[in-house]
């Protein structure tokens, strides 16, 4: 095990944990804002890469697809808003699971009479193939620009949120729902408008790791558990939660997944600490959140006081 | 004809038509629709558990999978160790269905145990979340462990017995989940009934008040917890024999997502909601899945429908509204 092989992990780690925050942001804020929990975010996630892909090979440019699949998961989840999601705010968290996982299986079948049962590939933008130094590793330059990407969309969501008239409104909303609809903001829009948002970085995170993954029907629920995990570690509704949590998850998963079986390795039997390292990492982020959980029933950042 | 006395005679009839349809299948040689309805009359069993914690406590576990899968990797274990003339920690295995139903049903209390103690410090949306974090980390563990056919499970070659029946035959295996079904259903209604059902039900419907009574609400949560994740295992034990194959897809979250869909389909808190949501969810799945292979959109569309505008479910919707919140 060598240092190059650390750093490389931990970059992925890195790179994991920020995707994971483009996902859990809206999720987030959604929740946040609105006091719902949708499970159907990983179909907006899945919705943007198909979308991605698809205008990907028809038109031959990755960017004209990744503009495609944010605007349609944005769409998309703009228009479940004001058909169905509108309807369960007042609704108790029950109700909004069942009408949620009622979305995930419309959409996901919906997906599968669109494009076929088939997954679909999405190539890496030629400008961003191959790997670059970073002195002791080699890196992938496209998992490197993720890590940039990410960054930049966090930082941006930021000034959103502090800098903007519309974040105002976000942050007022979170903390008090009646008062700004007595002020005579259009709360209905707000809430269209929010869910829109988060859609869109579903789809953005789903499209970005489109590329280097397959793109498949059901390809959003295992990163929608995973989001979830996130900002119930960060606090549910807190933004900075969120990053802080979707990082922790990130490093902690990919490290785990690297570093137990060799751990494991030192005193066992190869083949069987290989067994028990990759059983207990793959456990290794829901015990983390289920400690936070019990040491902090509101998660690391809560963000309701 | 008052709504309590509309539902007790629609309980009779899905008792009856579940019993009904399968006999006729017996008599016109029909072994599909026989196991069809063992699987109804199973997958009630566990949402049966479930409606304890849901119904009746309103506590919201999106991790029940993880029950029905410990049961059933306890069938499936102890008939691979008796298969293959093997020990597990010392003791033999075994193919009686018995002590497989008892050790399922105490090892999935146990567990239970465990994870509502630390669940039900949290509330709501947190709630929701660990018992689903709790499922997902028994989902990959059997997913990675291998000595069991991880990812791709473990078959059981002979169904396991029972004293005096012949499992193999469709027929009997169908009484036998009947009986259980019949003798879950008369536990869950003496649990409702009783003293203890109804400190439960006062805990859901204000749990300020109940502990102003004197009810202390986290022991009683907890053991109806712990009594629905032990009828949830006896259920995926009995799922494993059916299928004569266990999986971690047992314990998948979508299964925990189908039991809630299967309680809020037949009626939330309802007797045999559990059993009308079951039929409901398989018949859609049989009559819908040989029309289209697109039924789970169809099946999505109906669930929202239910969710937004008809939210006593099918009992509900047939035997008319509980007056006192059930």
């Amino acid at each position: 095990m060598t240092l190059a092989l650390v750093l490389e992990q931990l970059l992925n780690g890195v790179q994991f944990g920020l995707m994971l925050f483009l996902m859990s942001a809206g999720l987030t804020l959604v929740f946040g804002v609105m006091g719902l929990i949708n499970l159907a975010h990983g179909s907006l996630y899945m919705i943007g890469a198909f979308l991605c892909a698809a205008v990907a090979a028809a038109s031959g440019n990755f960017w004209l697809g990744l503009v495609a699949g944010i605007a349609a998961a944005a769409a998309a989840g703009a228009l479940i808003e004001i058909l169905v999601i509108r309807r369960l705010y007042a609704r108790d968290h029950l109700d909004q699971v069942l009408a949620t996982f009622a979305l995930i299986l419309i959409l996901s079948e919906g997906v599968r009479m669109v494009f076929g049962p088939f997954p679909l590939y999405l190539n890496v933008p030629e400008a961003l193939r191959g790997t670059v130094s970073l002195g002791i590793v080699e890196y992938s330059v496209y998992r490197l620009a993720l890590i940039g990407f990410g960054l930049a969309v966090a930082l941006g969501l930021w000034a959103l949120i502090a800098k903007t008239r519309l974040g105002i409104r976000i942050r007022a909303g979170e903390s008090d729902r009646e008062m700004i609809a007595a002020l005579g903001v259009n709360i209905r829009a707000l809430y269209t408008i929010v869910f829109a948002l988060g859609a869109g970085l579903a789809g953005l995170a789903g499209a970005l790791v489109g590329a280097i993954q397959s793109v498949q029907v059901g390809m959003g629920e295992p990163v929608l558990i995973l989001a979830f995990v996130v900002i119930v570690i960060g606090g549910i509704g807190s933004i900075r939660g969120a990053m802080v949590g979707a990082l922790l998850v990130g490093v902690i998963d990919t490290m785990g997944r690297f570093l137990l079986p060799r751990f494991f390795a030192t005193f066992m039997e190869t083949s069987q600490a290989m067994g028990v390292g990759a059983a207990l990492a793959s456990m290794l982020i829901y015990l983390l959140m289920a400690l936070v959980l019990i040491f902090r029933p509101k998660g690391l950042f809560p963000a309701h006081g | 004809m008052d709504s309590t006395r509309k539902e007790w005679l629609l309980n009779a009839l899905i008792a009856g038509a579940l019993f009904a349809v399968p006999l006729w299948a017996c008599v016109v040689n029909e072994p599909f629709i026989i196991t069809l309805a063992t699987r109804i009359a199973i997958l009630a069993i566990a949402a049966v558990g479930l409606n304890i914690a849901l119904g009746l406590g309103g506590m919201v576990s999106f991790g029940h999978a993880l029950y029905l899968g410990l049961g059933g990797y306890v069938a499936g274990i102890a008939a691979h160790h008796a298969f293959h003339g093997t020990e597990i920690l010392g003791l033999p295995g075994t193919n009686q269905m018995l002590p497989i139903w008892a050790l399922a049903t105490v090892l999935s209390g146990l567990v239970a145990g465990v994870v509502g103690a630390l669940s039900l410090r949290t509330s709501g949306i947190f709630f929701i979340m660990i018992t689903l974090a709790f499922a997902q980390m028994g989902f990959f563990f059997t997913l990675s462990w291998p000595a069991y056919g991880g990812e791709d499970g473990l078959p059981i070659f002979v169904r396991n017995q029972f004293p005096g029946l012949n499992t193999a035959r469709p027929w009997e295996m169908f009484l036998l989940a009947y009986a259980v079904l019949m003798l879950c259903l008369a536990a869950f209604a003496g649990l409702r009934a009783a003293r203890f059902g109804a400190a439960l039900m006062a805990i859901r419907q204000n749990p300020d008040r109940a502990a102003a009574l004197g009810i202390s609400p986290f022991g009683i949560k907890l053991v109806a917890f712990v009594l629905s994740g032990m009828i949830t295992g006896l259920a995926g034990a009995m799922m494993a024999d059916l299928t004569r194959f266990v999986s971690p897809a047992m314990m998948a979250w979508t299964v925990s997502g189908e039991l809630i869909v299967i309680i809020i389909l037949g009626g939330v808190g309802r007797l045999f909601g559990p059993v009308a949501g079951a039929a409901i969810l398989v018949g859609f799945e049989v009559f819908f899945g040989g029309l289209t292979e697109h039924w789970k959109l169809w099946l999505g569309l109906v669930l929202l429908a239910v969710v937004l505008f008809a939210r006593g479910g099918f009992i509900g919707l047939l035997a008319g509204r509980v007056r006192h919140g059930g």
